[in-house]
């Protein structure tokens, strides 16, 4: 099947609305003839499900939590980007959506980035009109930070907890619409299938995560709104939960798998403290803006580190090496997120990792305590003020910048980060691939739509900091809702659908007998063995550098894994209960999947583009080298075997901006 | 009556009857502490309160009633808030989170309810009977001159197991007030009870009004 | 560390259910408390027993899942953090460690430390919102001034995460902190004034159906809440509902 992505014809800034003034509508009294199923309750799933239910489809909405309050948007902390231009600091709709293809490396859809530059400031109005709480200045009007390196205030913020506010303002919209029995809710419950009838999405089957029970829902659509797939690393910022098994599963239905490879390292995570680590924790990337980072330079100091035998604070200015300011001297320690944890990475493979798994490097805040200290000593006219009095008064200003982070930091870590430098090191947190979409957010199955982080639009190679709430939120509140709409205006007469059905029995058939293979299977290492495993492959030869050699090798060990897998899998208890380790072996099952077709679309793209890096397609500078050849989304169609999957392109033209080269030297 | 089927309207109603009670403690202890440096004015102001017919046949029934009332919807709250308690921990840490007082209020209410009844027993009952069965609205005692007020206190107090009994009970009022003093406020929905000033006032209160009583009684028990 | 753990162990909602002795050993003191559970499950599952079932998902203290009841008290001895992030350097080797569900009438178990909290999702569909539909032309986000102080507080109430660790260390199980902060963040916005009184008659009034208790006012809920929402909203949620019942 030849791709198409639909966008419309027209000058760019029209394109949106001359495409909502033509397409078909659903008549008021029709759409409460119509189904939809939406599956996760994130941002893009919470607001989508809310937003079709007001319109007034009846709308069956999924969650594996016990509510829909607790997807992982809940984890945002920065902010969410829209083009307002409060600040009144020359932001604009153009900007935003230059400064987001910019951020993604070239490697992102023209039209779907700058629809949602257009709509992001209708964003912020709809979620002040439902009472989300965010940050204002003494005039009572909304506040705005910078965030990212870009070069205006966009980003609205609620304190360090934006993404759970925004999901809370979803969630109280989806209240009101399951009060009013528009929105049926199912939550600790499961998509394991969707069902495709005549070709077009037409249900799901569900297992519900309480009692084992396999369900089946119908509808005229399905929404696919289940997240990212970070955890296929194991570790990663992503809740336990977070899992790609709803759109892998439409993927072997017949939807495109696009960018697999694309995924956001971020560089300042409190490190893994041993092997028991079950996830990792982020912290803001604002405090690249006073930290300084660096390793000693000797591998001695390392040493004698690690054994406990120097702290940090005894090597002197020579001692150390603050090697973003060494390579990078222009931008130092504020170099995009994945130069900074690629360098991190460095450091520490060539063995200065400071902590005992040796993957950790110093984020020191002195020099600020210093910085800050001697201005405030300056400002409250104190003479002659004394280093500790200097270092007092420059711990209050970072205090009152990043109090809450410090204290977080020291709960995890037990040190005191005001006296000691923090330990930071890259993690996981965000995937730009997943399921294709068109400009209508339609996967190629008809009927099958994904949206947020799930589908793999808007951000290219690379996410700009705040943009992914922006983008569920667009998904969900204002263009999912027009664009299925075209859709259905078709099934206004099909009436509903039933789920007596061959094709129903069919998907049932396959997922229960899938959950009687991993239950009877009784073999000898656990689910957590195998997902480890496959974290290691994956954060060692897909991680934040990749190399032809490994990706191969990666392939191969991740298919034997997968056997081994399938054949030694021990998952305790029944099909039919309350069963976590079921639950997480069905996923567990797909990442080892899905691992395989990221290492081959990481293999095939010869290139290196924001978040995918090559070791071979580097310049002599080791900077990402992009190729012109490679300016276009790869979408993989499932054939059996992931190995086996069949590439399709689609060209990304960018008529309304110029490529360039990104350098921070 | 609706907003009593209501959980808030119920402790609304608690604290506004805590408050009558509370005033009324503020002027019992007022009118006895006079026993103690004059038994004349303890007497004027007993037989006041003892015949005026704004007191008698106004605020003695809105105080039986509050008392009533405070204890009935006491016990009522504390059976639905243990059915919604549901099974209870096999290990429950509540000194870490709570005042003993604020957990107990239950039990320092009963020691209260059981003071109330010997109370009743000691002096009400028997104004009762001299006043409403025999008619006797006269304030004094057959044949003798003066008031009987102080007269029939100062003999209550004669008997030490009584004074033991009552210094228990107003031990136990202090920790009811320690805690349902601020209490009040919060149920209804006021700040006050959480600055600090108005805590300051709620422990004064509930130190200084059992005291006084207590003062009294030993006083009194201890002169004659 | 080596330490002795005694579990609630419930087959389902109908098992009666009962305390189990473990032992696990090895136990880091930078482990998180869950990290903790996860080396006892791996140890179970692979002595063919049954591992403990407990809710959990984002692990750094946002979702609200973690509800654990630790050595009688709601997420653990420390303050301000979830279960997830409380950690095993507060615990010293050789210890007992008493863990339970959050037990609630109107929170039935679902097995070991699951528990059912959907009651709150129920509470919320009462008047948990603000009736605006999803358009594009809603007003301008600046168009109403909100003052710092109010948009600061309705922002501390807003923080709450959901979790039942004020019910559970309620001696009531009262869920007032939870609706109270609920009702108080829209209270405290212009927003919210259109649909205040309906909102908390309707909202208590589902809190009552669900069979929580009532607030006396301990504080406990404050001290345990890993949000640190304050009582404030309880006096908060008062206020309006008593104001709403004049209203009728």
């Amino acid at each position: 099947m030849a791709l198409n992505s639909k966008v419309p014809h027209g000058p760019l800034k029209d394109k949106w609305t001359d495409y909502k003034n033509q397409i078909n509508l659903v008549n008021p009294a029709n759409k409460r003839h119509i189904d939809v199923i939406v599956v996760g309750t994130g941002l893009a799933g919470g607001s989508a499900a809310a937003t079709l239910a007001e319109l007034g489809y009846n709308v069956k909405s999924f969650a594996y939590q016990d509510s829909p309050r607790r997807a992982h948007s809940i984890a945002a902390q920065g902010g969410i980007n829209a083009a307002k231009n409060y600040q009144g600091d020359g932001d604009s709709t153009y900007r935003l959506f230059y400064d987001t293809v910019k951020g993604g490396d070239y490697r992102s859809r023209e039209a779907n980035v700058y629809r949602l530059a257009e709509v992001s400031a209708n964003i912020i109005d709809q979620c002040v009109a439902q009472g989300v709480p965010f940050a204002r200045d003494y005039g009572g009007l909304l506040d705005n930070r910078s965030f990212g390196g870009v070069l205006v205030s966009r980003t609205f913020y609620a304190k360090g907890q934006t993404g759970q506010q925004l999901l809370l303002g979803a969630y109280s919209a989806m209240n009101r619409q399951i009060a009013r029995g528009k929105i049926e809710m199912f939550n600790r419950h499961e998509m394991l299938d969707v069902v495709v009838v005549d070709g077009k999405a037409r249900g799901i089957i569900a297992r519900n995560l309480v009692t084992g029970e396999i369900e089946r829902h119908s509808a005229h659509a399905v929404v696919i709104a289940s997240g990212g797939y970070g955890n296929v690393y194991f570790l990663s910022t992503n809740a336990m939960g977070s899992n790609v098994t709803a759109g892998w599963k439409v993927h072997k239905k017949g939807a495109y798998f696009a960018n697999p490879c694309y995924t956001q390292i971020h560089p300042t995570c409190i490190p893994r403290s041993g092997d028991y680590q079950s996830k990792l924790t982020l912290m803001s990337e604002s405090l690249r803006n006073d930290g300084r980072i660096w390793v000693p330079k000797n591998l001695e100091d390392v040493k004698a580190i690690r054994e406990g035998k120097l702290k940090p604070t005894d090597l002197t200015e020579e001692q150390r090496d603050y090697y973003l300011e060494r390579r990078y001297p222009a931008f130092g320690n504020l170099v995009p997120r994945d130069v900074a944890s690629r360098a991190a990475k460095e450091r520490c493979d060539a063995g200065f990792g400071v902590n005992a798994t040796g993957e950790a490097v110093y984020l020191d805040f002195a020099a600020s305590f210093e910085r800050y200290g001697s201005e405030q000593a300056k400002i409250q006219n104190i003479s002659n003020p004394s280093p500790e009095k200097i270092k007092q008064l420059g711990q209050e200003i970072v205090r009152a910048k990043y109090g809450n982070l410090f204290q977080m930091y020291e709960k995890i870590v037990d040190e005191n980060p005001y006296e000691t430098p923090m330990m930071i090191y890259p993690a996981v947190h965000y995937t730009m691939g997943g399921v294709w979409v068109d400009y209508n957010l339609m996967t190629t199955i008809p009927g099958c739509y994904a949206i947020g982080e799930a589908n793999f639009s808007d951000h290219g190679a690379n996410r700009l900091g705040a943009s992914a709430l922006m983008q569920g939120l667009a998904d969900g509140y204002f263009v999912l809702p027009y664009t299925i709409g075209d859709y259905l205006s078709d099934d206004i007469r099909t009436g509903k659908i039933s789920t007596d059905t061959p094709e129903f029995d069919a998907a049932e058939k396959e997922v229960s007998e899938r959950i009687n293979l991993l239950i009877n299977n009784k073999g000898t290492h656990s689910v957590d063995y195998y997902h480890k495993k496959l974290g290691k492959i994956m954060w060692d030869k897909c991680g934040m550098s990749r190399n032809k050699e490994g990706l191969e090798e990666a392939i191969e060990e991740i298919s034997a894994l997968r056997e081994d897998f399938w054949k030694n899998v021990l998952v305790p208890g029944t099909a039919n209960e309350y069963n976590e380790q079921l639950a997480k072996a069905g996923r567990v099952a797909d990442f080892l999947e899905l691992g395989e077709l990221f290492a081959k679309d990481a293999l095939v793209r010869e290139e290196s583009a924001g978040g995918h890096f090559r070791e071979e397609y580097q310049t002599e500078d080791g900077e990402a080298k992009r190729m012109k050849e490679f300016q276009f989304v790869s979408a993989w169609e499932y054939k059996g075997e992931p190995k086996n999957a069949v590439l399709h392109k689609e060209d990304l033209a960018y008529e309304n901006i110029e490529v360039k080269e990104r350098s921070y030297k | 009556m609706g907003i009593l089927s209501t959980s808030i309207g119920r402790k609304v109603a608690m604290a506004l009857s805590a408050f009558f009670l509370m005033f009324f403690l503020l002027q019992h202890l007022t009118i006895n502490v006079l026993s103690v440096f004059s038994p004349e004015i303890f007497n004027e102001v007993s037989h006041f309160m003892g015949t005026n017919p704004l007191v008698q046949f106004v605020l003695q029934p809105v105080l039986i009633f509050a008392v009533v009332f405070h204890f009935i919807m006491g016990f009522i709250l504390e059976l639905r808030n243990k059915k919604a308690n549901g099974k209870s921990y096999a290990k429950n840490n509540g000194a870490a989170n709570s005042t003993w007082m604020s957990r107990n209020m239950i039990w320092s209410g009963v020691t209260i309810l059981a003071f109330i009844a010997l109370h009743f027993i000691d002096f009400w009952f028997p104004e009762i009977n001299t006043k409403f069965i025999q008619g006797d609205w006269t304030g004094v005692i057959e044949g003798q001159e003066g008031f009987r007020y102080h007269e029939e206190l100062v003999h209550k107090f004669t008997n030490p197991v009584r004074v033991g009994a009552y210094i228990v009970a107003f031990v136990f009022l202090g920790l009811h007030l320690a805690h349902g003093f601020t209490s009040a406020f919060q149920s209804m929905g006021g700040n006050a009870g959480r600055k600090k000033i108005f805590q300051n006032i709620g422990k004064a209160y509930s130190i200084i009004i059992p005291l006084g009583f207590i003062f009294i009684a030993l006083y009194h028990h201890l002169n004659h | 560390m080596n330490l002795t753990l005694k579990i609630w162990r419930q087959l389902d909602a109908s098992d009666k259910g009962k305390m189990v002795d473990y032992k696990v050993t090895e136990i880091s003191e930078h482990m998180s408390f869950l990290e903790m559970m996860d080396v006892l499950n791996e140890q179970l599952i692979a002595s063919g027993k049954e591992p403990v079932a407990f809710d959990h998902d984002c692990r750094e203290g946002i979702c609200g899942m973690c509800s654990m009841y630790i050595n009688g008290e709601a997420h653990g001895p420390d303050r301000g953090v979830t279960t997830c992030q409380l950690h095993m350097r507060m615990f010293k080797d050789g210890d007992t460690i008493t863990i339970e569900p959050f037990r609630a009438a109107a929170f039935p178990v679902i097995k070991d430390l699951v528990v059912d909290r959907s009651a709150f999702d129920r509470i919320q569909h009462s008047g948990g919102y603000i009736s605006v539909n999803t358009s594009g032309n809603t007003q301008d986000a600046n168009s109403t001034l909100i003052s710092k102080t109010a948009a600061d507080k309705a922002m501390d109430a807003a923080t709450c995460i959901g979790c039942g660790a004020c019910v559970a260390t309620c001696k009531n199980s009262s869920a007032m902190l939870f609706v109270g902060a609920k009702v108080s963040q829209y209270a405290l916005l212009p927003q919210g004034q259109v649909e205040a009184t309906d909102r908390v008659m309707n909202m208590v009034h589902q809190m009552d159906l669900e069979g929580f208790g009532n607030c006396t006012n301990t504080g406990a809920c404050e001290i345990e809440c890993p949000k640190g929402i304050s009582l404030e909203n309880i006096a908060r949620m008062n206020r309006e509902f008593l104001k709403a019942s004049v209203k009728g």
